[in-house]
Protein backbone atom coordinates (compact mmCIF):
# COMPACT_ATOMS: atom_id res chain seq x y z
CA UNK A 1 0.00 0.00 0.00
CA UNK A 2 1.08 3.10 -0.61
CA UNK A 3 -0.45 5.88 1.43
CA UNK A 4 -3.22 5.74 4.02
CA UNK A 5 -6.96 6.68 2.75
CA UNK A 6 -7.00 9.19 5.56
CA UNK A 7 -4.08 10.78 7.56
CA UNK A 8 -4.82 12.79 10.28
CA UNK A 9 -1.91 14.94 11.25
CA UNK A 10 -1.53 17.28 14.50
CA UNK A 11 -5.45 17.73 14.45
CA UNK A 12 -6.78 20.01 17.13
CA UNK A 13 -10.05 21.70 18.15
CA UNK A 14 -11.25 23.84 20.98
CA UNK A 15 -14.58 24.50 21.86
CA UNK A 16 -14.33 27.81 23.79
CA UNK A 17 -12.26 26.85 26.88
CA UNK A 18 -12.44 22.84 26.02
CA UNK A 19 -9.67 21.66 24.63
CA UNK A 20 -11.63 18.76 22.26
CA UNK A 21 -8.61 17.59 20.16
CA UNK A 22 -5.31 17.68 21.55
CA UNK A 23 -2.35 17.44 18.43
CA UNK A 24 -4.34 14.01 17.35
CA UNK A 25 -2.39 12.07 14.38
CA UNK A 26 -4.09 8.71 12.74
CA UNK A 27 -3.79 6.73 9.81
CA UNK A 28 -6.54 4.64 8.44
CA UNK A 29 -5.70 2.87 5.21
CA UNK A 30 -8.29 1.10 2.88
CA UNK A 31 -10.43 -1.50 3.55
CA UNK A 32 -9.93 -0.79 7.59
CA UNK A 33 -12.28 -1.21 10.48
CA UNK A 34 -11.02 1.27 12.92
CA UNK A 35 -12.73 1.68 16.40
CA UNK A 36 -12.48 4.78 18.92
CA UNK A 37 -13.24 3.89 22.24
CA UNK A 38 -13.01 5.95 25.01
CA UNK A 39 -15.28 7.91 27.44
CA UNK A 40 -17.90 10.85 26.69
CA UNK A 41 -16.03 14.09 26.17
CA UNK A 42 -12.85 11.91 25.10
CA UNK A 43 -12.82 13.55 21.02
CA UNK A 44 -14.06 10.46 19.64
CA UNK A 45 -17.34 12.23 18.32
CA UNK A 46 -15.25 15.29 17.32
CA UNK A 47 -12.45 13.23 15.64
CA UNK A 48 -14.92 12.15 13.35
CA UNK A 49 -16.95 14.86 12.58
CA UNK A 50 -13.68 16.54 11.45
CA UNK A 51 -13.21 14.22 9.03
CA UNK A 52 -16.83 15.15 7.16
CA UNK A 53 -16.08 18.83 8.08
CA UNK A 54 -18.84 19.31 9.90
CA UNK A 55 -17.06 20.65 12.36
CA UNK A 56 -14.07 22.43 11.13
CA UNK A 57 -10.51 22.04 12.46
CA UNK A 58 -8.45 24.57 14.46
CA UNK A 59 -5.40 23.62 13.44
CA UNK A 60 -3.21 20.55 11.67
CA UNK A 61 -4.32 18.82 8.82
CA UNK A 62 -6.40 15.59 7.35
CA UNK A 63 -6.06 14.81 3.87
CA UNK A 64 -8.52 11.88 2.68
CA UNK A 65 -7.54 10.20 -0.65
CA UNK A 66 -4.13 12.48 -0.90
CA UNK A 67 -6.51 15.61 -0.62
CA UNK A 68 -6.41 18.45 2.14
CA UNK A 69 -9.77 18.62 3.55
CA UNK A 70 -11.28 21.90 4.09
CA UNK A 71 -8.28 24.49 2.82
CA UNK A 72 -6.01 24.92 0.41
CA UNK A 73 -2.13 25.58 0.63
CA UNK A 74 -1.32 28.34 -1.85
CA UNK A 75 2.05 30.65 -0.99
CA UNK A 76 3.03 29.35 2.16
CA UNK A 77 -0.42 30.14 3.89
CA UNK A 78 -4.09 28.33 4.17
CA UNK A 79 -7.34 29.18 2.46
CA UNK A 80 -10.71 27.95 3.23
CA UNK A 81 -12.38 26.45 0.54
CA UNK A 82 -15.67 27.09 -0.79
CA UNK A 83 -19.11 25.62 0.56
CA UNK A 84 -19.69 24.33 -2.68
CA UNK A 85 -15.83 22.56 -2.68
CA UNK A 86 -16.38 21.28 0.66
CA UNK A 87 -19.89 20.01 -0.25
CA UNK A 88 -17.44 18.18 -2.72
CA UNK A 89 -15.27 16.62 -0.65
CA UNK A 90 -17.53 14.85 1.75
CA UNK A 91 -19.54 12.97 -1.10
CA UNK A 92 -16.63 10.35 -0.33
CA UNK A 93 -17.60 9.91 2.91
CA UNK A 94 -20.84 8.61 4.37
CA UNK A 95 -21.89 9.51 7.74
CA UNK A 96 -24.10 7.63 10.87
CA UNK A 97 -25.26 9.64 13.53
CA UNK A 98 -26.38 8.51 16.98
CA UNK A 99 -29.36 9.65 16.76
CA UNK A 100 -30.17 8.51 12.75
CA UNK A 101 -31.40 11.68 11.69
CA UNK A 102 -33.50 10.22 8.34
CA UNK A 103 -35.91 12.84 6.86
CA UNK A 104 -38.92 12.24 8.65
CA UNK A 105 -40.99 13.94 5.65
CA UNK A 106 -39.74 11.62 3.66
CA UNK A 107 -40.19 7.71 3.47
CA UNK A 108 -37.24 5.21 3.54
CA UNK A 109 -36.98 4.50 -0.42
CA UNK A 110 -36.98 8.72 -0.42
CA UNK A 111 -34.37 9.23 2.26
CA UNK A 112 -32.28 6.86 0.25
CA UNK A 113 -32.66 8.33 -3.13
CA UNK A 114 -32.31 11.78 -2.15
CA UNK A 115 -28.69 12.35 -2.55
CA UNK A 116 -27.76 10.42 -5.10
CA UNK A 117 -31.24 12.09 -7.16
CA UNK A 118 -30.80 15.92 -5.83
CA UNK A 119 -27.25 16.05 -5.15
CA UNK A 120 -25.23 14.08 -8.02
CA UNK A 121 -27.75 14.34 -10.64
CA UNK A 122 -28.40 10.47 -11.01
CA UNK A 123 -31.64 9.42 -13.06
CA UNK A 124 -34.50 8.60 -10.35
CA UNK A 125 -35.46 5.03 -11.81
CA UNK A 126 -31.54 4.19 -11.29
CA UNK A 127 -31.80 5.44 -7.80
CA UNK A 128 -34.84 4.07 -6.89
CA UNK A 129 -33.47 0.64 -8.77
CA UNK A 130 -30.04 0.72 -6.63
CA UNK A 131 -32.09 2.18 -2.81
CA UNK A 132 -33.76 -1.02 -3.62
CA UNK A 133 -30.94 -3.09 -3.61
CA UNK A 134 -29.61 -1.65 -0.62
CA UNK A 135 -32.60 -1.54 1.59
CA UNK A 136 -32.32 -5.17 0.93
CA UNK A 137 -29.12 -5.73 1.90
CA UNK A 138 -29.92 -4.31 5.16
CA UNK A 139 -33.55 -6.54 5.62
CA UNK A 140 -35.65 -3.68 5.04
CA UNK A 141 -37.11 -4.17 1.24
CA UNK A 142 -40.44 -4.53 2.48
CA UNK A 143 -40.43 -1.23 4.27
CA UNK A 144 -39.22 0.49 1.20
CA UNK A 145 -42.45 2.66 1.29
CA UNK A 146 -42.74 3.50 5.45
CA UNK A 147 -41.89 6.84 6.62
CA UNK A 148 -39.01 6.99 9.75
CA UNK A 149 -41.91 7.00 12.52
CA UNK A 150 -43.40 4.31 11.69
CA UNK A 151 -39.54 1.81 11.57
CA UNK A 152 -38.19 1.06 15.28
CA UNK A 153 -34.81 2.43 15.98
CA UNK A 154 -32.80 -0.24 14.87
CA UNK A 155 -34.59 -0.27 11.56
CA UNK A 156 -34.27 3.74 11.38
CA UNK A 157 -30.20 2.88 11.70
CA UNK A 158 -30.40 0.45 8.94
CA UNK A 159 -32.17 2.98 6.71
CA UNK A 160 -29.72 5.77 7.64
CA UNK A 161 -26.89 3.35 6.94
CA UNK A 162 -28.35 2.39 3.31
CA UNK A 163 -28.45 6.15 2.71
CA UNK A 164 -24.94 7.07 3.38
CA UNK A 165 -24.13 3.70 1.38
CA UNK A 166 -26.34 5.44 -1.99
CA UNK A 167 -23.47 8.06 -2.25
CA UNK A 168 -20.93 5.00 -3.12
CA UNK A 169 -18.76 6.84 -0.52
CA UNK A 170 -14.61 5.63 0.26
CA UNK A 171 -14.97 5.59 3.86
CA UNK A 172 -17.98 5.07 6.27
CA UNK A 173 -18.23 7.15 9.36
CA UNK A 174 -20.21 6.02 12.40
CA UNK A 175 -21.01 7.75 15.64
CA UNK A 176 -22.24 5.95 18.34
CA UNK A 177 -24.76 4.11 15.95
CA UNK A 178 -25.91 2.05 18.37
CA UNK A 179 -26.12 4.14 21.52
CA UNK A 180 -29.66 5.41 21.28
CA UNK A 181 -30.95 2.15 20.45
CA UNK A 182 -33.12 0.12 23.17
CA UNK A 183 -30.56 -3.07 23.95
CA UNK A 184 -32.80 -5.47 21.92
CA UNK A 185 -32.22 -3.89 18.73
CA UNK A 186 -28.53 -2.96 18.79
CA UNK A 187 -27.83 -6.76 17.31
CA UNK A 188 -29.55 -6.17 14.33
CA UNK A 189 -27.88 -2.63 13.29
CA UNK A 190 -24.44 -4.17 14.42
CA UNK A 191 -24.91 -7.63 12.01
CA UNK A 192 -25.30 -4.72 9.05
CA UNK A 193 -22.20 -3.25 10.23
CA UNK A 194 -20.46 -6.38 10.42
CA UNK A 195 -21.33 -7.17 6.43
CA UNK A 196 -20.55 -4.37 5.61
CA UNK A 197 -16.97 -4.70 7.05
CA UNK A 198 -16.89 -8.19 5.31
CA UNK A 199 -17.32 -6.84 2.48
CA UNK A 200 -14.30 -4.53 2.24
CA UNK A 201 -15.53 -0.90 3.33
CA UNK A 202 -13.20 1.09 5.29
CA UNK A 203 -15.29 2.51 8.20
CA UNK A 204 -14.25 4.99 11.03
CA UNK A 205 -16.44 3.58 14.05
CA UNK A 206 -16.80 5.34 17.35
CA UNK A 207 -18.39 2.88 19.73
CA UNK A 208 -19.01 1.72 23.58
CA UNK A 209 -19.74 -1.99 21.77
CA UNK A 210 -16.42 -3.66 23.05
CA UNK A 211 -17.77 -6.59 21.20
CA UNK A 212 -18.12 -5.80 18.35
CA UNK A 213 -14.69 -3.90 18.21
CA UNK A 214 -12.75 -7.12 19.48
CA UNK A 215 -15.02 -8.98 16.72
CA UNK A 216 -14.91 -7.09 13.65
CA UNK A 217 -12.18 -4.08 13.67
CA UNK A 218 -8.99 -4.39 12.47
CA UNK A 219 -7.53 -1.09 14.75
CA UNK A 220 -8.72 -0.05 17.94
CA UNK A 221 -7.68 3.37 19.17
CA UNK A 222 -8.29 4.82 22.72
CA UNK A 223 -8.73 8.75 23.48
CA UNK A 224 -8.77 10.40 26.79
CA UNK A 225 -8.78 14.07 26.61
CA UNK A 226 -8.61 15.08 23.41
CA UNK A 227 -5.65 12.60 22.19
CA UNK A 228 -5.12 9.35 21.30
CA UNK A 229 -3.52 7.11 24.87
CA UNK A 230 -3.44 3.46 22.88
CA UNK A 231 -3.55 2.17 18.96
CA UNK A 232 -3.11 -1.50 17.53
CA UNK A 233 -4.70 -4.42 16.80
CA UNK A 234 -8.04 -4.73 18.46
CA UNK A 235 -6.63 -8.10 20.54
CA UNK A 236 -4.13 -6.30 21.89
CA UNK A 237 -5.29 -2.70 22.77
CA UNK A 238 -8.64 -5.07 24.28
CA UNK A 239 -6.84 -8.21 25.43
CA UNK A 240 -3.27 -6.60 26.45
CA UNK A 241 -3.08 -3.36 26.94
CA UNK A 242 -0.16 -1.36 27.69
CA UNK A 243 -1.51 1.89 28.74
CA UNK A 244 -2.67 2.12 32.51
CA UNK A 245 -5.48 4.65 32.00
CA UNK A 246 -6.57 2.12 28.69
CA UNK A 247 -6.72 -0.52 31.36
CA UNK A 248 -8.25 1.47 33.76
CA UNK A 249 -11.18 2.58 31.44
CA UNK A 250 -11.80 -1.07 30.16
CA UNK A 251 -12.07 -2.61 33.42
CA UNK A 252 -14.92 0.12 34.18
CA UNK A 253 -16.75 -0.44 31.21
CA UNK A 254 -16.28 -4.18 31.26
CA UNK B 1 -48.27 -24.38 39.28
CA UNK B 2 -48.72 -20.52 38.45
CA UNK B 3 -46.47 -18.30 40.41
CA UNK B 4 -48.69 -15.42 41.68
CA UNK B 5 -47.63 -12.91 43.85
CA UNK B 6 -48.67 -12.97 47.36
CA UNK B 7 -51.32 -10.35 48.36
CA UNK B 8 -52.13 -8.77 51.74
CA UNK B 9 -55.78 -8.58 53.24
CA UNK B 10 -58.02 -5.45 53.28
CA UNK B 11 -58.90 -4.51 49.74
CA UNK B 12 -61.98 -5.03 48.49
CA UNK B 13 -62.75 -6.10 44.97
CA UNK B 14 -64.46 -3.31 43.05
CA UNK B 15 -63.55 -4.51 39.37
CA UNK B 16 -67.32 -5.48 38.66
CA UNK B 17 -68.59 -2.27 39.78
CA UNK B 18 -69.39 0.63 37.52
CA UNK B 19 -68.88 4.27 37.97
CA UNK B 20 -71.92 6.94 38.74
CA UNK B 21 -73.01 8.98 36.80
CA UNK B 22 -72.39 12.47 37.96
CA UNK B 23 -75.02 15.86 37.51
CA UNK B 24 -73.34 18.87 36.70
CA UNK B 25 -75.84 21.33 38.09
CA UNK B 26 -73.37 24.17 37.49
CA UNK B 27 -73.37 23.46 33.84
CA UNK B 28 -76.65 23.68 33.47
CA UNK B 29 -77.44 26.91 35.55
CA UNK B 30 -74.25 28.03 33.30
CA UNK B 31 -76.14 27.49 29.87
CA UNK B 32 -79.36 28.83 31.31
CA UNK B 33 -77.42 32.30 32.56
CA UNK B 34 -76.07 32.64 28.97
CA UNK B 35 -79.27 31.91 26.94
CA UNK B 36 -81.35 34.34 28.88
CA UNK B 37 -77.85 37.33 27.98
CA UNK B 38 -78.20 35.86 24.62
CA UNK B 39 -82.08 36.23 24.16
CA UNK B 40 -81.61 40.26 25.83
CA UNK B 41 -79.15 40.89 23.13
CA UNK B 42 -80.97 39.46 20.49
CA UNK B 43 -84.55 41.54 21.41
CA UNK B 44 -82.54 44.49 21.54
CA UNK B 45 -81.42 43.81 17.99
CA UNK B 46 -84.82 43.09 16.98
CA UNK B 47 -86.04 46.64 18.64
CA UNK B 48 -83.43 48.54 17.38
CA UNK B 49 -83.58 50.75 14.44
CA UNK B 50 -81.76 48.12 11.96
CA UNK B 51 -83.87 47.63 8.92
CA UNK B 52 -83.02 44.13 8.04
CA UNK B 53 -84.76 44.20 4.44
CA UNK B 54 -81.70 46.40 3.88
CA UNK B 55 -79.61 43.70 4.95
CA UNK B 56 -80.81 41.48 2.90
CA UNK B 57 -81.00 43.48 0.09
CA UNK B 58 -77.80 44.42 -0.16
CA UNK B 59 -75.68 41.08 1.44
CA UNK B 60 -75.73 40.09 -2.57
CA UNK B 61 -75.57 43.58 -4.22
CA UNK B 62 -73.05 44.09 -7.34
CA UNK B 63 -70.99 46.52 -5.84
CA UNK B 64 -70.82 44.40 -2.61
CA UNK B 65 -69.52 40.91 -4.22
CA UNK B 66 -67.35 42.98 -6.41
CA UNK B 67 -65.69 44.75 -3.08
CA UNK B 68 -65.98 40.86 -1.32
CA UNK B 69 -63.88 39.98 -4.61
CA UNK B 70 -61.26 42.73 -4.59
CA UNK B 71 -60.86 41.68 -0.41
CA UNK B 72 -59.89 38.71 -1.23
CA UNK B 73 -57.77 38.90 -4.70
CA UNK B 74 -55.83 41.35 -2.40
CA UNK B 75 -55.22 39.61 1.04
CA UNK B 76 -54.18 36.29 -1.21
CA UNK B 77 -51.60 38.64 -3.71
CA UNK B 78 -50.29 40.39 -0.53
CA UNK B 79 -50.01 37.44 2.06
CA UNK B 80 -48.15 35.27 -1.16
CA UNK B 81 -45.84 38.52 -1.28
CA UNK B 82 -46.06 38.35 2.17
CA UNK B 83 -44.68 34.65 2.46
CA UNK B 84 -42.26 34.96 0.06
CA UNK B 85 -40.42 37.86 1.83
CA UNK B 86 -41.02 36.16 4.84
CA UNK B 87 -38.43 33.33 3.33
CA UNK B 88 -35.86 35.20 2.80
CA UNK B 89 -35.70 37.38 5.16
CA UNK B 90 -36.15 34.09 7.61
CA UNK B 91 -32.98 32.93 5.64
CA UNK B 92 -31.18 36.55 6.08
CA UNK B 93 -31.65 36.53 9.44
CA UNK B 94 -30.24 33.28 10.21
CA UNK B 95 -27.35 33.41 7.89
CA UNK B 96 -23.55 33.92 9.17
CA UNK B 97 -23.77 36.60 6.93
CA UNK B 98 -23.57 39.61 9.22
CA UNK B 99 -24.89 42.36 5.83
CA UNK B 100 -27.56 39.98 5.14
CA UNK B 101 -28.72 39.71 9.58
CA UNK B 102 -28.79 43.40 9.70
CA UNK B 103 -30.60 44.36 6.68
CA UNK B 104 -33.00 41.62 7.64
CA UNK B 105 -33.51 42.87 11.31
CA UNK B 106 -33.56 46.46 10.14
CA UNK B 107 -36.52 45.01 7.63
CA UNK B 108 -38.46 44.18 10.43
CA UNK B 109 -37.74 46.47 13.06
CA UNK B 110 -39.01 49.07 10.28
CA UNK B 111 -42.14 47.71 9.31
CA UNK B 112 -43.13 46.10 12.30
CA UNK B 113 -42.50 49.39 14.33
CA UNK B 114 -44.96 51.70 12.30
CA UNK B 115 -49.00 51.46 11.88
CA UNK B 116 -50.21 49.50 8.80
CA UNK B 117 -52.00 52.44 7.80
CA UNK B 118 -49.41 54.98 8.48
CA UNK B 119 -47.04 52.65 5.56
CA UNK B 120 -50.41 52.28 3.61
CA UNK B 121 -51.27 55.92 3.71
CA UNK B 122 -47.37 56.49 2.53
CA UNK B 123 -47.24 53.78 -0.49
CA UNK B 124 -50.17 55.62 -2.05
CA UNK B 125 -48.61 59.06 -1.48
CA UNK B 126 -45.19 58.43 -2.45
CA UNK B 127 -45.93 60.70 -5.40
CA UNK B 128 -44.97 63.72 -3.22
CA UNK B 129 -41.51 62.78 -2.37
CA UNK B 130 -40.57 61.30 -5.52
CA UNK B 131 -42.81 62.60 -8.38
CA UNK B 132 -41.49 60.72 -11.21
CA UNK B 133 -39.99 56.96 -10.87
CA UNK B 134 -37.33 55.18 -13.25
CA UNK B 135 -33.97 55.01 -13.80
CA UNK B 136 -32.21 58.41 -14.89
CA UNK B 137 -31.56 58.77 -18.19
CA UNK B 138 -33.45 55.45 -19.61
CA UNK B 139 -36.68 55.24 -18.42
CA UNK B 140 -39.27 56.83 -16.55
CA UNK B 141 -43.14 57.14 -15.54
CA UNK B 142 -45.41 59.33 -13.30
CA UNK B 143 -45.87 58.38 -9.77
CA UNK B 144 -49.02 59.08 -9.80
CA UNK B 145 -49.45 56.64 -12.87
CA UNK B 146 -47.60 53.64 -10.92
CA UNK B 147 -49.33 54.20 -7.16
CA UNK B 148 -52.57 53.12 -7.93
CA UNK B 149 -54.84 52.05 -5.24
CA UNK B 150 -54.35 48.75 -6.03
CA UNK B 151 -50.18 48.93 -6.12
CA UNK B 152 -50.20 51.07 -3.08
CA UNK B 153 -52.79 48.72 -1.08
CA UNK B 154 -50.79 45.23 -2.24
CA UNK B 155 -47.01 46.59 -1.41
CA UNK B 156 -48.19 48.39 2.01
CA UNK B 157 -50.14 45.04 3.27
CA UNK B 158 -47.40 42.53 1.25
CA UNK B 159 -44.64 44.37 2.82
CA UNK B 160 -45.41 44.71 6.36
CA UNK B 161 -46.55 41.24 6.13
CA UNK B 162 -43.38 40.04 5.37
CA UNK B 163 -41.98 41.35 8.53
CA UNK B 164 -44.50 39.27 10.55
CA UNK B 165 -44.22 36.30 8.17
CA UNK B 166 -39.98 36.60 8.55
CA UNK B 167 -40.33 35.57 12.37
CA UNK B 168 -43.53 32.52 11.53
CA UNK B 169 -41.15 31.74 8.97
CA UNK B 170 -37.68 31.79 11.73
CA UNK B 171 -39.51 30.17 14.74
CA UNK B 172 -39.83 27.22 12.20
CA UNK B 173 -36.57 26.79 10.86
CA UNK B 174 -35.32 26.95 14.03
CA UNK B 175 -37.71 24.02 14.95
CA UNK B 176 -35.91 21.80 13.45
CA UNK B 177 -33.57 19.54 14.82
CA UNK B 178 -30.00 20.88 13.67
CA UNK B 179 -29.58 17.12 13.25
CA UNK B 180 -31.27 17.20 10.03
CA UNK B 181 -29.19 20.30 8.68
CA UNK B 182 -26.03 17.67 9.58
CA UNK B 183 -27.70 14.78 7.68
CA UNK B 184 -28.85 16.97 4.66
CA UNK B 185 -24.68 18.35 4.56
CA UNK B 186 -23.20 14.74 5.10
CA UNK B 187 -24.98 14.12 2.10
CA UNK B 188 -23.34 16.54 0.13
CA UNK B 189 -25.87 19.22 -0.03
CA UNK B 190 -25.32 22.70 0.14
CA UNK B 191 -27.25 25.14 2.44
CA UNK B 192 -30.03 26.48 -0.16
CA UNK B 193 -30.62 23.49 -1.24
CA UNK B 194 -30.71 21.90 2.55
CA UNK B 195 -32.48 24.71 3.20
CA UNK B 196 -35.30 23.92 0.25
CA UNK B 197 -35.58 19.79 0.25
CA UNK B 198 -35.47 19.14 4.18
CA UNK B 199 -35.59 21.87 6.41
CA UNK B 200 -38.33 24.41 5.00
CA UNK B 201 -40.82 21.13 4.09
CA UNK B 202 -40.50 20.13 8.08
CA UNK B 203 -40.58 23.77 8.94
CA UNK B 204 -43.90 24.20 7.01
CA UNK B 205 -45.55 21.87 9.41
CA UNK B 206 -44.95 23.91 12.24
CA UNK B 207 -45.55 27.51 10.51
CA UNK B 208 -49.10 26.43 8.88
CA UNK B 209 -51.05 27.04 11.94
CA UNK B 210 -49.85 30.75 12.79
CA UNK B 211 -49.56 31.30 8.82
CA UNK B 212 -53.20 30.22 8.90
CA UNK B 213 -53.84 33.20 11.87
CA UNK B 214 -51.66 35.80 9.80
CA UNK B 215 -54.13 35.05 6.49
CA UNK B 216 -57.10 35.76 8.78
CA UNK B 217 -55.80 38.86 10.15
CA UNK B 218 -54.68 39.64 6.45
CA UNK B 219 -58.40 39.15 5.12
CA UNK B 220 -59.43 42.06 7.38
CA UNK B 221 -56.09 44.27 7.34
CA UNK B 222 -57.38 44.51 3.80
CA UNK B 223 -60.34 46.77 4.96
CA UNK B 224 -57.73 49.23 5.86
CA UNK B 225 -56.83 49.63 2.08
CA UNK B 226 -60.31 51.67 2.16
CA UNK B 227 -58.29 54.66 3.43
CA UNK B 228 -56.28 54.75 -0.08
CA UNK B 229 -59.70 54.00 -2.47
CA UNK B 230 -59.00 50.27 -2.74
CA UNK B 231 -62.69 49.45 -3.59
CA UNK B 232 -62.45 46.27 -1.14
CA UNK B 233 -65.30 45.22 0.93
CA UNK B 234 -65.29 47.76 3.60
CA UNK B 235 -65.15 50.61 1.01
CA UNK B 236 -67.52 49.75 -1.06
CA UNK B 237 -69.87 49.31 1.90
CA UNK B 238 -69.23 52.78 2.90
CA UNK B 239 -70.03 54.04 -0.26
CA UNK B 240 -73.13 52.82 -0.26
CA UNK B 241 -74.33 54.31 3.01
CA UNK B 242 -72.66 57.62 2.36
CA UNK B 243 -75.74 57.45 0.06
CA UNK B 244 -78.45 55.58 1.83
CA UNK B 245 -77.21 56.57 5.09
CA UNK B 246 -78.33 53.02 6.19
CA UNK B 247 -74.81 52.89 8.13
CA UNK B 248 -75.31 50.22 10.78
CA UNK B 249 -77.53 47.66 8.21
CA UNK B 250 -74.38 48.03 5.27
CA UNK B 251 -71.54 47.61 8.28
CA UNK B 252 -73.86 44.32 8.87
CA UNK B 253 -73.39 43.19 5.51
CA UNK B 254 -69.75 43.45 5.54
CA UNK B 255 -69.24 41.81 8.40
CA UNK B 256 -71.26 39.58 8.05
CA UNK B 257 -68.83 38.91 4.38
CA UNK B 258 -65.86 39.19 6.65
CA UNK B 259 -67.53 36.38 8.88
CA UNK B 260 -68.32 33.83 6.26
CA UNK B 261 -65.06 33.61 4.44
CA UNK B 262 -62.68 32.89 7.93
CA UNK B 263 -65.64 30.16 8.16
CA UNK B 264 -64.41 28.89 5.07
CA UNK B 265 -60.96 29.50 5.53
CA UNK B 266 -60.46 27.04 8.93
CA UNK B 267 -60.76 23.87 7.31
CA UNK B 268 -58.76 24.97 4.38
CA UNK B 269 -56.12 25.06 6.77
CA UNK B 270 -56.84 21.75 8.46
CA UNK B 271 -56.35 19.83 4.74
CA UNK B 272 -53.21 22.23 4.09
CA UNK B 273 -52.21 21.30 7.63
CA UNK B 274 -52.48 17.48 6.72
CA UNK B 275 -50.35 17.84 3.71
CA UNK B 276 -47.84 19.07 5.48
CA UNK B 277 -47.79 16.22 8.11
CA UNK B 278 -46.20 13.61 5.95
CA UNK B 279 -44.35 11.71 7.90
CA UNK B 280 -45.63 12.53 11.23
CA UNK B 281 -49.25 11.72 12.60
CA UNK B 282 -48.87 8.09 10.40
CA UNK B 283 -49.04 6.43 14.36
CA UNK B 284 -51.48 8.56 15.75
CA UNK B 285 -53.77 7.48 12.58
Amino acid sequence: MTQPLVAIRSVSKNFGEFQALDRVSLDVWTGEVLCLIGASGSGKTTLLRCINQLTPVDSGGIWLDGELLGVREEGGQLHRLTERQIARQRLKTGMVFQRFNLFPHKTALENITEGPVQVQGRKPEEARAEAMELLARVGLAAKANAYPSQLSGGQQQRVAIARALAMKPMLMLFDEPTSALDPELVGEVLTVMKELARSGMTMMVVTHELGFAREVADTVVYMDHGAIVESGPAAEVLGRPREVRTQSFLSAVI
Amino acid sequence: MRAVPTLAGGFPDISEMTVARQVHWQRWLAAAAILVVLAAIGRAFVNGQIEWTYVSRFLTAKVILEGITNTMVMAVLAMALGIVLGVVVAIMRLSSNPVLTSVAAGYTWLFRGTPLILQLLLWFNLALVFPTIGIPGLWSVRAVDVMTPFLSALLGLGINQGAYTSEVMRAGMLSVDVGQYEAAQAIGMGRLRALRRIILPQAMRVVIPPLGNEFIGMVKATSLASVIQYPELLHNAENIYYANSRVIELLIVAGSWYLLVVSILTPLQMLLERRFARGALQITR
